[in-house]
């Protein structure tokens, strides 16, 4: 009855791993305790079934193994039991999916008060432009990316020349201030990833996409780029620093905006030229 | 039941079409080499699957030794995404969907119904060798320059056709892409005659719903997948123009490395629909087939019925058309309109109620059975626990904003291993073991077979459960080293050494199970007869193993389905489809 112990010990072993192994998901430091709350709640509806499914399992093989006389049953249909097996079911799946659409409905839905902060791709490192004084980012184009320009901006856009550029350096936000993170690429695919925030949304060239949350405690947080995007890909690493708002301002004053930086390479351009 | 076992008022039809002998070969390599007998054919495509599925086990490991031991076994960036690429590569296409379709598909669906050979017996030894034309164009890409592209499986552009990714502005994506091309013709050979044989060539009362499930799994495994790889094909011709002829299919405007492309107006997320729109079916036309073959172990095992024959039918046919309309929970963040997420949510989550119609019908047949803890037994009780495991994690990922966190990360590599990797082989092991004796004549080594399943068994589940947790941590998937960031609530080197052991012992089990079918063909027990006393058609022919045409000179006639095990009355526990028999009095 050698399989029906090692049926058992999985399922012992399964859920005994779950609850003494040191291996957890990171602490939360975003608004999406929800996703968590969603998550344990999957993990203990999918534990029970599992369990359930292999232990009767191994009852089967142990009550019903073949001994000598022993007969099987013919027993084509139930129609009863199938249709009570699949309402069950049909709950189970229910009791999953609702929760997890309502999160969702809030996770699509940007609140009106979130700043814009765009993250900026390229093989293999990251960028970060954050709106000046008029709170709006300006447009900006792959096809304008050049060494004065790093991220590519317009520069004929007048929304875009108080943008805070950070081209290489860490990006600082405000503690509990939501933010919408505007995402592009230039080059492949990137993917923004930072575990502690749960959230994640691919960066596709040629396309602008955004996720929201709000950070809820400060610290410093490692970005990982979570879509294969070439050689340098397991190495693609940055860090976002949420701050207090004293201490996030005092960051923001350091930071030279894109006409100061645009400018600023014009002129030394000009100077050399002649 | 009436439809599905045999009554003494019931009336056969005639044969619709004459009894047609398919073309004798008279020459040696009419026989051996162009063979246009499916089973051969099968053997064919199994051995070469088996062959470059060798590969990929050897590619997985070098892949472990660099994740479980970094300090030690330092491979290149590159390498290391071309290990990848080509394990995932190989093990998907050309290993589980070869060796199930043309494998299973090619030796037991003429068998299975009752039918002489495949219907285009022609077509069908030319998909073999479009099939193996396309592995040798895979092979070839390790000999080229650059090496075998290293853009993961998925090929995502625009990185998998740029200078940054391995094989990218080599030869590497070029074969690649032919390959697959090259892949599709050779399946689309085949699996049109796999669907024709189903439809066309069934024996005299071999009625639909007496099929047995692993014809139903395949066929319908087969029809999607007819359906799903032209995606996949058109996909490959467009990024085949946009790397070779400049076309922007896929290509936006991009500047790479600082340099200003030539590209502008393409969409890469247009080639993630179409890549998914192939692939997640793609995960049903490896599952389909299992599920019915698994379904028949089962039952061969446990001397009973498929337990809701009829509901097991109808959960396949409905899995395979939901399985068109969830594609994009790959894409949950890919950057498509997030509204979409509540529609593929809902959609996948439906398509969890069939599947575990499945799981409990299984468990039913299993319940006041015969249980025979023969090996097919064992791996296909193997694979009810991999297959729930690795479909309950399905629903995690399934569910939108559950999969935020958890997308692209070491946790869906376990999903999937465990789903799709582990339990559909599982059932390839099962189903040699129980058909190997038909194939042969001789019974696989007991001893040999009973390590293979222990080892295999114990240390995937080994391998995948564990990783699950990797994945939870944060770490994301395609990292050759993540180190030790802050986020990690623990370090996982030690568990991904763990983890790496338990793949080179699993993996040399394997070889112990190849060593075991070359040395049991000539050393294995004789089988005799029918050893498992099966009731479907294909332990019925005249001479075992069957020979060319299958039947001798009279088709068989068919009277019942193929689960008429343990009948009350009936003189043996099971009575084979082909047989009369009826009880001495009629139910009412």
């Amino acid at each position: 009855m050698v399989v029906v112990v090692a049926l058992v010990v999985v399922v012992v072993g399964s859920v005994v791993f779950h609850m003494v192994s040191p291996w957890w998901w990171t602490p939360i430091a975003s608004n999406w305790a929800y996703i968590d709350t969603t998550l344990v709640i999957t993990f203990w509806i999918t534990g029970v079934v599992f369990a359930a499914v292999v232990l009767f399992m191994a009852y089967c093989v142990w009550k019903f193994r073949h001994q000598p006389g022993r007969v099987a049953t013919f027993d084509p249909e139930n129609r009863r039991l199938e249709i009570w097996l699949t309402a069950v079911t049909a709950l189970g799946v229910a009791a999953m999916l609702a929760p997890g659409l309502v999160v969702w409905k809030q996770f699509v839905t940007v609140p009106d008060e979130a700043t814009d902060v765009e993250v900026f791709a390229q093989q293999w490192s990251w960028g970060f432009r954050l709106p000046g004084e008029d709170g709006r980012l300006g447009t900006s184009d792959a096809r304008l990316v050049s060494a004065d320009n790093p991220l590519g901006i317009n520069p004929h856009d007048r929304f875009g020349q108080d943008d805070v550029i950070v081209a290489s350096g860490d990006l600082h936000l405000p503690v509990g201030k939501p933010v919408k993170m505007v995402l592009r690429s230039i080059d492949v695919l990137h993917n923004f990833y930072v575990p502690e925030f749960r959230a994640k949304m691919d960066m596709v060239p040629g396309m602008v996409t955004y996720f929201w949350f709000t950070p809820t405690r400060t610290g410093e947080f490692e970005i990982l780029c979570a879509e294969l995007c070439g050689v340098g890909h397991g190495y693609m690493r940055g860090y976002v620093l949420i701050d207090e708002e004293t201490d996030y301002q005092a960051w923001l004053q350091e930071q030279s905006t894109f006409a100061e930086q645009y400018a600023g390479r014009g002129v030394r351009a000009a100077s050399v030229s002649p | 039941m009436a439809n599905i076992t045999h009554r003494p008022d019931e009336h056969i039809p005639p044969a619709e079409v004459p009894d047609v002998h398919p073309p004798h070969p008279h020459t040696w390599i009419g026989r051996w080499v162009f063979s246009q007998d499916a089973k051969y054919i099968a053997i064919q495509y199994s051995g070469t699957a088996i062959a470059i599925g060798l590969v990929a086990l050897v590619l997985s490991w070098l892949m472990r030794l660099q994740l479980g031991f970094p300090e030690v076994f330092s491979f290149s960036s590159e390498a290391y995404y071309q290990f990848i690429t080509m394990h995932g590569m190989i093990m998907v296409i050309y290993l589980l969907t070869a060796i199930f379709l043309g494998g299973f598909g090619n030796y037991l669906i003429p068998l299975m119904v009752g039918a002489r050979d495949m219907v285009f017996p022609f077509v069908n030894m030319l998909s073999f060798w479009v099939y193996l034309l396309a592995v040798l164009v895979l092979v070839a890409s390790f000999f080229v320059p650059g090496g075998p592209t290293g853009a993961g499986w998925t090929l995502y552009p625009p990185q998998a056709i740029l200078s940054g990714t391995p094989g990218g502005q080599d030869a590497g994506i070029i074969l690649m892409l032919l390959s697959l091309i090259l892949f599709i013709i050779g399946f689309t050979m085949g699996g049109l005659n796999y669907v024709v044989t189903v439809l066309q060539a069934r024996t005299r009362g071999m009625t639909l719903m007496r099929m047995p499930l692993t014809v139903w799994g395949i066929f319908t495994a087969t029809v999607m997948a007819l359906l799903a790889f032209p995606a996949l094909f058109v996909a490959c011709v467009m990024m085949l123009f946009d790397r070779l002829l400049g076309t922007s299919f896929f290509m936006p405007t991009l500047v790479e490395m600082g340099e200003q492309l030539s590209y502008g107006g393409g969409s890469p997320i247009v080639f993630q629909h179409l890549f998914w729109f192939f692939g997640h079916p793609e995960v049903y036309i490896v599952a389909l087939p299992a599920f019915g073959i698994v379904s028949d172990l089962i039952s061969v095992h446990a001397r009973k019925n498929v337990f809701g024959y009829r509901m097991m039918v109808w959960a396949i046919v409905i899995i395979g058309a939901l399985s068109f309309i969830v594609w994009a929970h790959h894409m949950y963040v890919s950057g498509m309109h997030p509204y979409f997420g509540f529609f593929f949510a809902t959609t996948t989550l439906i398509i969890a109620v069939p599947t575990a119609i499945k799981v409990y019908n299984w468990l039913l047949t299993l319940w006041r059975g015969d249980i025979h803890l023969t090996l097919p037994m064992l791996f296909a009780l193997g694979f009810v626990v991999t297959f729930v495991n690795g479909g309950l994690t399905g629903l995690f990922l399934g569910n939108v904003v559950v999969d935020v966190p958890l997308s692209d990360t070491m946790f869906v590599v376990a999903h999937f291993h465990m789903v799709m990797g582990v339990a559909p082989l599982m059932v390839i092991f099962g189903a040699i073991y129980h058909w190997y004796p038909l194939i042969t004549g001789r019974m696989l080594n007991e001893a040999m077979g009973q390590i293979h399943f222990w080892v295999t068994f114990v240390g995937t589940y080994a391998i995948f459960f564990p990783m699950h947790y990797v994945g939870l941590v944060g770490v994301p998937r395609r990292y050759p080293e993540i180190g030790d960031p802050a986020f990690m609530t623990f370090a996982v080197d030690g568990l991904n050494a763990f983890i790496s052991i338990a793949a080179f012992i699993v993996g040399a089990a394997q070889v112990l199970f190849l060593f075991n079918i070359a040395w049991s063909a000539r050393h294995g027990r004789d089988a005799g007869r029918n050893p498992w006393r099966a009731a479907s058609l294909e332990w019925q022919t005249p001479q075992v193993p069957p020979r060319h045409g299958n039947w001798g000179d009279d088709l068989p006639v068919v009277y019942r389905w193929a689960y008429d095990y343990s009948v009350p009355d009936a003189p043996e526990d099971f009575i084979a489809q082909d047989d009369p028999w009826t009880p001495q009095k009629v139910p009412a």
